[in-house]
């Protein structure tokens, strides 16, 4: 696809002769290159960040449509679907209706593999292994190796999941938090018999991807950055994933060890999180006694808060990198976005019980959970105010990738706000599990981090591909998908704040909730066009790999940071010569006078320090 | 169905010719030009998504907020509480909201590419980020304070006088348990569940205090001004008591108990009346993904007056009597419509 060295491309406008290779490692793999160690199993981060976009984008793909089927149940549900009827069985549609057992399959995922595939794998996946040896100046990753490993521990955890959609009792259904007795008791739902060891082997598997992949970009960030590139010279991309990489490393083994605990209380008899439970369907009292079902929440969720951040910070980091190169401005606070993110990180681990205000814990412990919840306000609003003044009185270039930034912002702020409402016990008490906890994190970690993503891929992409993606579609994409997120998600907080439940398959016998109904259809006509619109930024990814306008400046954008002093299409080694040296920070834009000046140009004596 | 597809891919074939022409035409006119002229667009757009969302926010609350439950007073006292902390939270966030969003779209617009200025080199100001590091902090502080307080006034203990309930959640639907004239509930034990024989909670038979408790299905009765105190438990996976009127949920945990009060401040008539819908109801509902039914886990409560209330519970039958239906004296005999007040063992 693209990862040959630049001398196979004649036409690219490099006049470095790739074959003389001046570094050792350089070129290393050139000599007896295959197919499939060039695509299949690379050890290039290059590539393997390719890997796990494209599965990511794979996955985004069968999320995104899941929730099309679910909207159509929510937003149609007296209209039969015959056709969908026809191409996908009974099990999923019954005389043209979703079923409540595929309803809550799609459910749920949706949200597994939204969060954990896409917005975890397909973000922090392609963006660590694409940037971090790019920007801090490294042949490659610490280990190549893991790196190949951590991919592909992934696509097993990919083909494991995507096997339990088709099991005949059907994919796991109750919901992405698992919370035991319903995920542990086969007899509980359809969904917790083979779907759930299906879902759980998966996870099992991806934590370990997960973590190889972490452990690499620490490593990597800590070890491996070129001369030069002390700590406080490396972009905020790379702060945002460093931190990232920390909080799965820290987070992901505790999920892990929930998730074995459930594994034994399904199939080996123990009572880690089971008691007092009788079964009505098979009019059984079970014999597990002494468990604690809330326990499997504080595992979980002491993962799944930092999950989070894991989300969000290379989004605020890919966000910052751009805002910062298309205002032709310095990001504002470096140092304070610096330590924004080691605030949020921090705090993101003692922050996990906010999920379980309404589960019956002590109240005092609750109140320290607000407290320490709502700090996590300031440095967000830190960083909020630092993008904000970073447009102030800047020069902005409205590239995709620069509208996807300001994007995020525009997200972050609105789902952000709403953080502080439900982080709030005695407002979580009344909003709990309604819509207007949909609204608050599709905004702030779904549409946001999507945003960050889609910025991210318009930005890096003609580094990717060497070639650039269209611009029109870009905006189109752009403009329909702010537009539509907010048509979405701002009218579930009225639905929220009217106590309405989430994960309702159908809301037509309650007389609290029902007056809905408009809505909810007008919802699920915007997410069709919203996931139409999705097709069509693929459509122009694809298109533009092979046929895209060719790049024929290496810095495109007129950027500091080091990757876009590399060819254009850079070989396993990324610096045909020796890895340059850096002298300043990467936000040297419109100082003194001057455009911008990229990090391998050495300081001046008459230039003026910041 | 192939029309809507084929109206689909024609729609993409346009659009992606025109895309494709665009760039065309930017390469012939050159890049330097039309991406300058991409910005205009560009910047325009970002004022009117501005102008335009700030319109869309004032139209989607005129047409929301009279559906939303902040359109009618909490029908409990504790819910005051949450719907005055959901008023100034809405207050400060709102501010916020405003502002950050209008300076994010009018900078965007205000200072897009134009030959006449350079982008100015601020890269920091330590005043500046002292001043929105500690506003932010006193706002929350603010409102950690008055979240606590309510947080504390309704998750405190109940009152003394609260009228004793218990509800027990199940795959899907409502048990509540009235501890009957003793007003203490007898022992239960969930091995000895047994839906059959009408014990769905499993109540002890050795245990005399059992034998006026009453069972109801589906709906729950208690009195308007005064603080109930349910004792929730569940008892196969869990539920939650999610009670949207009163502004107030918990957990229904299988092995651990967990409980809620509240005072209701109207009779279900009062709230027909204020709704103006005569079959209006308190609606529990289950808050917590709990299986395939769940969304069909339905509670009702009837908040009725003293009287009423004495009314109902003088015609409620000790659930005993259904598990042993020999030992119900009105069986026994056979008079008419049994006396209840007199079943008492």
């Amino acid at each position: 696809m693209s990862n040959e060295a630049a001398s196979m491309h004649p036409d690219a406008s490099v006049e470095i002769p790739v074959e003389v290779h001046h570094h050792e490692e350089n070129g290393h793999h050139h000599h007896h290159e295959t197919f499939i160690t060039k695509y299949v199993f690379s050890q290039d981060h290059k590539m393997i960040s390719k890997q796990f976009l494209i599965t990511g984008m794979i996955w985004a793909v069968i999320g995104g449509f899941m929730s099309v089927l679910f909207r159509l149940q929510l937003g149609f549900p007296d209209q039969s679907f015959d056709f969908l009827g026809d191409l996908m069985g009974k099990w999923w549609f019954e005389n043209g209706h979703l079923t409540p057992e595929a309803y809550y399959a799609l459910v749920t995922t949706h949200g597994t593999v939204l969060i954990f595939f896409v917005l975890t794998a397909g973000l922090s996946g392609t963006f660590a292994n694409f940037l971090v040896p790019l920007q801090v100046g490294a042949r490659d990753m610490a280990s190549p190796f893991l790196n190949m490993l951590s991919y592909w521990f992934f696509f097993l955890a990919s083909v494991i999941m995507f096997s339990s959609i088709f099991v005949s009792t059907g994919p796991f259904s109750g919901g992405w938090t698992a919370y035991p007795p319903l995920s542990a008791l086969h007899d509980a739902s359809p969904g917790s018999q083979h779907g759930m060891d299906l879902w759980l082997i998966a996870m099992a598997v991806f934590v370990v991807s997960s973590l190889l992949g972490g452990l690499n970009y620490i490593v990597t960030i800590l070890n491996m950055r070129t001369k030069g590139m002390s700590m406080t010279r490396l972009p905020l991309t790379i702060w945002g994933l460093f931190f990232t990489a920390i909080l799965g490393v820290l987070s992901f083994p505790v999920l892990l060890s929930g998730f074995i605990l459930l594994i034994f209380d399904r199939n080996f008899g123990t009572s880690f999180y089971l008691s007092d439970i009788f079964i009505s369907s098979t009019n059984t009292a079970l014999s597990n006694e002494g468990g604690n079902a809330i326990l499997f929440q504080h595992l979980f969720w002491f993962l799944g808060h930092p999950e989070v951040y894991i989300i969000a910070l290379p989004a605020m980091g890919i966000v910052s990198e751009i805002v910062s190169t298309n205002s032709r401005k310095p990001i504002f606070g470096y140092t304070a976005m610096v330590g924004s993110f080691f605030t949020i990180a921090s705090l993101s681990f003692l922050v996990w019980a906010h999920h379980m205000f309404v589960t019956g814990m002590n109240p005092f412990l609750g109140s320290i959970f607000v407290l320490l919840t709502l700090l996590i306000a300031v440095p967000s609003a830190i960083k909020v105010f630092n993008w904000l003044t970073t447009l102030w009185r800047g020069s902005i270039r409205f590239t995709p990738a620069m509208l996807f930034a300001i994007g995020f912002v525009s997200m972050f702020i609105s789902g952000g706000l709403t953080g502080i409402w439900v982080g709030n016990s005695a407002l979580d008490i009344h909003l709990h599990d309604t819509y207007f906890v949909i609204a608050h994190f599709h905004l702030v970690m779904g549409v946001a981090s999507m945003f960050g993503m889609f910025a991210g891929i318009y930005h890096w992409f003609p580094k990717m591909y060497g070639r650039y993606l269209n611009n029109t579609l870009g905006y189109i994409h752009f403009w329909i998908t702010l537009i539509a997120a907010y048509l979405i998600f701002w009218p579930m907080h009225y639905e929220g704040l009217a106590g309405m439940p989430r994960r309702y398959y159908d809301y037509s016998t309650w007389i609290s909730f029902n007056q809905f109904n408009d809505l909810n259809r007008m919802i699920s006509i915007v997410a069709i066009i919203s996931f139409t619109v999705q097709l069509l930024f693929l459509f122009n990814f694809f298109y533009s790999i092979f046929k895209g306008r060719k790049v024929t400046n290496p810095n495109p954008w007129q950027s500091n940071t080091l990757e876009w002093t590399t060819p254009i299409k850079p070989g396993h080694g990324n610096w045909p010569g020796e890895i340059p040296e850096v002298y300043r920070w990467p936000y040297d834009y419109g100082k003194d006078g001057r455009e911008f000046i990229p990090q391998n140009v050495p300081v001046g004596s008459d230039e003026s320090s910041h | 169905m192939f029309f809507t597809i084929a109206v689909i891919v024609l729609v993409f074939l346009i659009i992606f010719q025109i895309a494709k022409a665009s760039e065309y035409v930017s390469v012939i006119r050159g890049e330097e030009k039309s991406r300058k002229e991409q910005n205009k667009v560009n910047g325009f757009l970002m004022i009117a998504f501005l102008i335009a969302g700030l319109i869309g926010v004032y139209y989607c609350n005129e047409a929301l907020y009279p559906k939303t439950l902040l359109a009618h007073e909490s029908a409990s006292v504790q819910g005051e509480k949450v719907d005055s902390m959901l008023w100034l939270t809405i207050i400060i966030t709102g501010v916020v909201f405003f502002i950050t969003q209008i300076l994010l779209f009018w900078f965007s617009f205000r200072y897009q590419e134009s030959d006449k200025r350079k982008a100015y080199y601020f890269p920091h100001n330590n005043k500046l980020e002292l001043i929105w590091t500690v506003v932010p902090a006193i706002a929350l502080t603010a409102l950690i304070i008055f979240g606590l307080k309510n947080w504390f006034a309704f998750t405190g203990p109940a009152p003394k006088d609260a009228m004793q309930i218990e509800v027990t959640g199940k795959q899907f639907g409502w048990i509540f348990r009235y501890p009957g004239y003793d007003q203490t509930f007898g022992k239960k034990y969930y091995k000895l569940i047994d839906d059959a024989n009408n014990n769905p909670v499993g109540q002890d038979w050795n245990d005399n205090k059992n034998f006026d408790d009453v069972i109801s299905n589906a709906t729950m009765y208690c009195v308007v001004n005064k603080p109930v105190n349910l004792r929730i438990f569940s008892r196969d996976v869990i539920h939650d008591v999610g009670l949207s009127a009163f502004r107030l949920k918990q957990d229904a945990v299988p092995g651990t108990p967990t409980s809620l009060w509240f005072t209701p401040k109207f009779t279900t008539q009062e709230m027909r009346e204020k709704m103006g819908n005569p079959d209006y109801d308190y609606e529990i509902s289950c808050d917590q993904m709990c299986g395939n039914g769940h969304y069909s886990m339905k509670g009702i409560i009837k908040v009725v007056t003293q009287e009423e209330f004495d009314i109902w519970m003088a015609q409620q039958k000790p659930n005993y009597y259904a598990a042993f239906p020999d030992k119900d004296p009105a069986n026994k005999t056979a008079a008419p419509a049994a006396d209840t007040t007199k079943t008492k063992m």
